[in-house]
C-alpha cells in the first residue's frame, strides 16, 4: 500500500534529525575543516588544500594498516557468518531451554569492549590463563606479544568469541519467523535436511543476514578497543588496524590535519563497501517480491 | 488414489487429557472412498485442520489408526504416505522457477530428467501454467502460486490424496471462483481423492460430492449438499448451512399441531408421528426458503410482526417476530409484494423438521 | 530430554563460549597472590574480598553507577526520539525521506575516533564535559539511527488499517499512538531497547574521552587499574564479572520480547 504523502511528517522526524545532526554535522564540518589545513598550534593554521589527502593516500603505513584491516574483516565475515548460521540452526526452538540459550549466547555481546580485551589477556597468559596454560601443556610456547601469527590467532579467537553471537541472534530470529507450513511442505515433497536449508531457510533469512553482514563488516572495520587492549597494535604493528592507526596519528602524533583527512577517507571506504554489499544482497533477492 | 479409513481416531493437544473437553478431535470413525471430492466444513476451532493434519501425517493422533487402502499408515511420516497438501497461503520455493518447483518432489524421489520433464509439462498444461514455467515462482500472483502448490502434488502420479487447508484464503474474491472451477476440473480429469477444509459453506457445497460437517471436534453429519440442506441431522448443520440458516422454534407437540406458546402450526401425519414419540427438548425447524410469507392472511398461516427487510437482489430476507420473542426469517422471491408491519407466515408442511435435543427426528 | 547430535554440538559451543567467563569468575573469587601463586581450575579458597572492595570503594562502584546512569539516559532519549521518527518513515512519504533514512544509517559507519576531538570541543563549549548527559547524547549518534532502523521495520509489519480504523473511530494521534500502536510493537521496542543498551554499555572510547572523574564509566576505571603498576588480577576479574551482570539482567527481562520480537519484525 502506498504511504500517506504529507510533508508535515517532518515534525515527527525533527527530534531525531536535530539530535543526530547536532552530533554529526558539527564534527563533520570540523573534520572537513581540519583536513584542509595545517595546524601548528592554537590559532596558527594554514590552508593546504588537498595536500593532506595526498599524503594520507600515499602513506605506506596507512596502506599497511588498510591491508591488515581488509584481511581481518574478511576473516571475520568468512568465519562468523557461516558459524553464526550453524549455531542458530542448532539452538532450541522454544521453552525454557530457548530462553536460557538466548541469555547465555548474548552474554559476550554485553561485555564492555576493553573488558573483553582484558578477559583474553588473562585467559591467554600461560601462567594464569586456562587457554594459555592448555596450549603450553601441549608443548607450544604461547606468547602473543612476540609472535605475529599467534597474535593474529588470539585476536581471531577473541573476535569470533565476542561477535559471533550477534550473527546467531539475528539468524535465530530469522529462522523463527519462517511459518511452519514451509517445513511441512518440504517434508511432503521429500526434501532432505540440506535441501530444506538451502531452498527454504537460507533464502528466508536474507533480510536478517543482510543486517548481520553489514553490521559485522562495519564494526569489524571500525574495531578499536579489543585489539588495542589485547595487543596494542603489536607485536610491532602487525595487528595495527585502521582505527588503531588513526588514533595513533591523531592522538599520538597530535597532527590533526592528516588525521582528519584520514578519517574522511576511512569513512568513505566503509560507505563504499557497505553500499556494494547492500546492492549485491538486494539483487540476489530480486524477483522474490511479488 | 486411495481409500482413506479413520479407525476410532481421536486427538488431544494436551499431554494427559482428562475429559471430552480436552480433546480437539473426538472419536472419528469414517471411510472416504477412492476418487471422491470431500469437504470438511465447520467453524473455526471445530477440529477440521487437526483432522486434516492427522490424515496427512503432519500430526500423530493420540488414539486410533489411519489406513490408506487398508494399510496402516498411522506411524508413517507425510512423505511416505503419498499425499500432497495445499496450505492457506502459497508455499513455494522462492528461489526456484515454476518448473523447478514442480520438478522438486520428483527430483527428491530420484526420477530421471526426461521423466521429470514429461510429467512437469503434463501438469503445467492441466493447470494452465505452461507459459510461466521459466518464470521465477515468487513473481506470480497468489492464485497462480496456489496452482503451483497444487501442481507439486499432482506431479507425483502415485499421489493417494490431495488435501486442501482453506486454500482460497489469500486469493482475491474475483479469482476465487476461477480457482474453484479449476479444482473441480482437475478432479474430474484425474479422479483423485480430494479433501478440502473450509469454513465457507459456498466453497464446500460447490466443490464437494460429499460434505462432512464438523462441530466442536466431532463429525456432525456427512452427506451431499442436498442432504445437508434438506435433512440436517443436527441443529448445528441446520443453522450453519444455508444463508441465512434454518429457523428454530421451541415447541410442544399436541396431536397434529406444534404449539409455540398459543400459536398453532399444522404438521403433516409423518411429522406428527415423529413428534409423538419424541422426548426431551423439542424444536421445530424450517428453512427460510420454505417459510411462506404473505402480506395478507391466507389459509393455515399465523401472524407475525415484521422487524426488518433486507434486499438481496433477486429475493428479500424478511425478519419477523412470532409470538413474544421468536425470530423467524423468511425468503420472499422477487416480484412478490413485501409486507410492511404485519405479515402472515405459512409453514410448508413437508419441509417442517422436528429436532429433539438438537438431533433431527426421522424414521 | 533427547540428546541428539545437534544438541550435543550446541552444548559444546555453549560450554566453550562460557569458558572465558567462567575463568573470570574463577579468578574473581581468589586473591591476587593466590592467582599468581598457583594455577588452579577452580577457586580452592573462595574469597569475596575482591567484590567487597568494589562495593565499598567509591572509586570503583561509582563507575558502575555512572555507566548505568548514562546508559539509561541514552536508552530513554533514543527510544523517545526514534519512535515518532520511525512512525513517520513507516507511514509517510515526505520530501527527502529516503535520503534522510540512509544518512541516518551512515552515522554508524564513521569511526568513533573521528568524533573524539570535535565532541570534546563541542561539549567543552557547553560545559558538559564529565557529565552523564554528555555521554548519553554522544551515544545517541550511533543508537538513534539503529533504533529508527529497527523500529521502522517492526512498524511496517503492522497493517495501516489499524491506524486508519483508530482515526475513523475518533482517536487523536497521541492517544492512538500510546494505547493502540505501542502495544502492537511492544516486542520491537524490547529489541530496540536491548540493542541500545548493548551498544551504549560497551562503548568505551567516547565515554572515556568525555568524562574525567564524576561520570567515569566502570570500563574506564578498569583500564586505569591496568595501566597502574602492580596489576590486581582478582580485582580486575571481579570488576569484569560485575560488568556482565546488568547486561544479563536486561536480556533476561526482555527475553520473551526478543524471541517474539525478532520473529515479527523486518528481520
Amino acid at each position: 500500500m502506498d504511504k500517506w504523502k504529507d510533508n508535515k511528517a517532518w515534525f515527527l522526524v525533527l527530534p531525531v534529525f536535530i539530535l543526530v545532526a547536532f552530533s554529526a554535522i558539527i564534527p563533520l564540518m570540523t573534520v572537513v575543516n581540519y583536513s584542509l589545513q595545517d595546524i601548528f598550534g592554537p590559532g596558527q593554521r594554514v590552508f593546504v588544500g588537498i595536500e593532506w589527502f595526498e599524503e594520507v593516500l600515499s602513506d605506506k603505513r596507512l596502506h599497511s594498516a588498510l591491508g591488515k584491516q581488509l584481511i581481518f574483516s574478511a576473516l571475520v565475515l568468512l568465519i562468523e557468518m557461516p558459524l553464526g548460521i550453524l549455531i542458530a540452526l542448532m539452538m532450541p526452538k522454544k521453552g525454557l531451554a530457548a530462553s536460557i540459550s538466548l541469555v547465555l549466547i548474548a552474554l559476550p555481546l554485553l561485555i564492555p569492549w576493553n573488558v573483553i580485551g582484558t578477559i583474553w589477556i588473562i585467559f591467554t597468559r600461560p601462567d594464569i590463563g586456562l587457554f594459555g596454560a592448555a596450549i603450553n601443556s601441549l608443548g607450544i610456547t604461547f606468547d602473543h606479544t612476540s609472535s605475529p601469527i599467534q597474535a593474529w590467532i588470539t585476536l581471531m579467537f577473541m573476535e569470533v568469541w565476542h561477535w559471533t553471537p550477534l550473527v546467531v541472534l539475528l539468524a535465530y530470529a530469522g529462522l523463527r519467523a519462517i511459518p511452519e507450513p514451509y517445513f511441512q511442505a518440504a517434508k511432503i515433497d521429500g526434501a532432505s535436511t540440506w535441501a530444506t536449508f538451502w531452498y527454504i531457510q537460507l533464502p528466508k533469512m536474507r533480510g536478517v543476514l543482510t543486517i548481520a553482514l553489514l553490521l559485522r563488516f562495519m564494526d569489524s572495520f571500525l574495531i578499536y578497543a579489543e585489539p588495542f587492549v589485547l595487543t596494542g597494535g603489536g607485536p610491532g604493528n602487525t595487528t595495527t588496524f585502521l582505527s588503531i592507526y588513526l588514533v595513533k596519528v591523531a592522538v599520538g602524533q597530535f597532527d590533526l590535519g592528516p588525521a582528519a583527512a584520514f578519517s574522511l577517507v576511512y569513512f568513505l571506504i566503509i560507505l563504499l563497501f557497505c553500499w556494494i554489499f547492500y546492492q549485491v544482497l538486494q539483487n540476489v533477492g530480486k524477483g522474490e517480491k511479488s | 488414489m486411495a481409500k482413506i479409513t479413520l479407525d476410532n481416531v481421536a486427538h488431544s493437544y494436551i499431554a494427559k487429557p482428562k475429559n471430552q473437553a480436552d480433546y480437539a478431535l473426538r472419536l472419528i470413525d469414517n471411510i472416504w472412498d477412492d476418487g471422491g471430492a470431500y469437504a470438511l466444513l465447520g467453524p473455526s476451532g471445530c477440529g477440521k485442520t487437526t483432522l486434516l493434519n492427522i490424515i496427512s501425517g503432519l500430526l500423530s493422533p493420540s488414539k486410533g489408526r489411519v489406513l490408506f487402502d487398508g494399510k496402516d499408515v498411522t506411524g508413517l511420516p507425510p512423505e511416505k504416505r503419498n499425499i500432497a497438501q495445499v496450505f492457506q497461503f502459497p508455499v513455494l520455493y522462492d528461489t526456484m522457477s515454476v518448473y523447478g518447483n514442480l520438478a522438486f518432489p520428483l527430483k527428491n524421489r530420484g526420477f530421471n530428467k526426461p521423466d521429470i520433464e514429461k510429467r512437469v509439462l503434463e501438469v503445467a498444461q492441466i493447470l494452465d501454467l505452461t507459459d510461466s514455467l521459466n518464470k521465477k515462482a515468487a513473481s506470480l500472483t497468489a492464485d497462480a502460486k496456489q496452482k503451483i502448490s497444487l501442481g507439486r502434488g499432482l506431479v507425483r502420479s502415485d499421489v493417494a490424496a490431495i488435501l486442501f487447508d482453506e486454500p482460497l484464503t489469500v486469493i482475491d474474491p474475483h479469482l476465487k471462483w476461477q480457482l474453484r472451477c479449476k479444482l473441480k476440473q482437475v478432479h474430474e480429469q484425474l479422479k483423485l481423492t480430494l479433501l478440502y477444509v473450509t469454513y465457507d459453506q459456498v466453497e464446500a457445497l460447490t466443490f464437494a460430492d460429499q460434505v462432512i460437517v464438523m462441530y466442536e471436534g466431532g463429525i456432525v453429519q456427512i452427506g451431499t449438499p442436498q442432504e445437508l440442506f434438506e435433512n440436517p441431522s443436527h441443529k448445528f448443520v441446520g443453522y450453519f448451512i444455508g444463508s441465512p440458516g434454518m429457523n428454530f422454534l421451541p415447541c410442544t407437540i399436541e396431536g397434529n399441531l406444534a404449539m409455540v406458546g398459543d400459536i398453532k402450526i399444522k404438521l403433516n401425519d409423518q411429522t406428527a408421528a415423529l413428534g409423538a414419540k419424541a422426548k426431551g427438548k423439542i424444536e421445530l425447524g424450517i428453512r427460510p426458503l420454505y417459510l411462506e410469507i404473505h402480506n395478507t392472511k391466507v389459509e393455515g398461516s399465523v401472524p407475525a410482526m415484521v422487524k426488518s427487510i433486507e434486499d438481496q437482489g433477486s429475493y428479500k430476507i424478511i425478519t419477523t417476530i412470532l409470538g413474544n420473542n421468536n425470530i423467524l426469517r423468511a425468503r420472499l422471491p422477487e416480484g412478490k409484494p413485501s409486507p410492511s408491519e404485519k405479515a402472515w407466515l405459512r409453514f410448508s408442511e413437508s419441509w417442517i423438521r422436528l429436532f429433539s435435543d438438537d438431533i433431527l427426528l426421522k424414521n | 530430554m533427547k540428546i541428539r547430535k545437534r544438541s550435543l554440538f550446541f552444548i559444546i559451543y555453549l560450554f566453550l563460549l562460557m569458558l572465558p567467563i567462567y575463568w573470570m569468575l574463577n579468578m574473581s573469587l581468589r586473591t591476587n597472590a593466590d592467582i599468581l601463586g598457583s594455577f588452579s581450575l577452580y577457586p580452592a579458597n573462595i574469597t569475596f574480598d575482591n567484590y567487597i572492595k568494589i562495593f565499598t570503594d567509591v572509586s570503583w562502584y561509582s563507575g558502575y553507577i555512572n555507566s548505568i546512569l548514562y546508559v539509561t539516559m541514552n536508552m530513554t532519549i533514543s527510544l523517545l526520539t526514534a519512535l515518532p521518527a520511525a512512525y513517520a518513515f513507516s507511514r509517510y512519504s515526505f520530501l527527502g525521506d529516503k535520503h534522510m533514512f540512509f544518512w541516518l544509517l551512515t552515522n554508524r559507519m564513521a569511526p568513533a575516533a573521528v568524533f573524539l576531538l570535535p565532541f570534546f570541543q563541542l561539549y567543552s563549549t557547553f560545559g558538559l564535559i564529565d557529565t552523564h548527559i554528555a555521554v548519553a547524547l554522544a551515544h545517541c549518534l550511533f543508537n538513534v539511527p539503529l533504533a529508527v532502523w529497527i523500529l521502522e521495520g517492526f512498524m511496517s509489519g503492522v497493517p495501516r488499517e489499524i491506524d486508519e480504523t483508530a482515526f475513523i473511530d475518533g482517536y487523536k494521534f497521541p492517544r492512538f499512538f500510546l494505547t493502540i500502536f505501542i502495544p502492537q510493537i511492544r516486542a520491537g521496542i524490547g529489541v530496540t531497547a536491548f540493542f541500545c543498551f548493548m551498544f551504549s554499555w560497551v562503548e568505551l572510547l567516547l565515554a572515556r574521552t568525555l568524562t574525567t572523574t564524576n561520570a567515569k564509566p566502570i570500563a574506564a576505571t578498569m583500564t586505569r587499574t591496568v595501566s597502574a603498576s602492580g596489576l590486581d588480577w582478582g580485582l580486575l576479574a571481579a570488576a569484569g564479572i560485575l560488568t556482565i551482570v546488568p547486561g544479563a539482567l536486561v536480556i533476561w527481562f526482555v527475553r520473551n520480547n526478543l524471541a517474539k520480537g525478532f520473529a515479527m519484525g523486518r528481520v
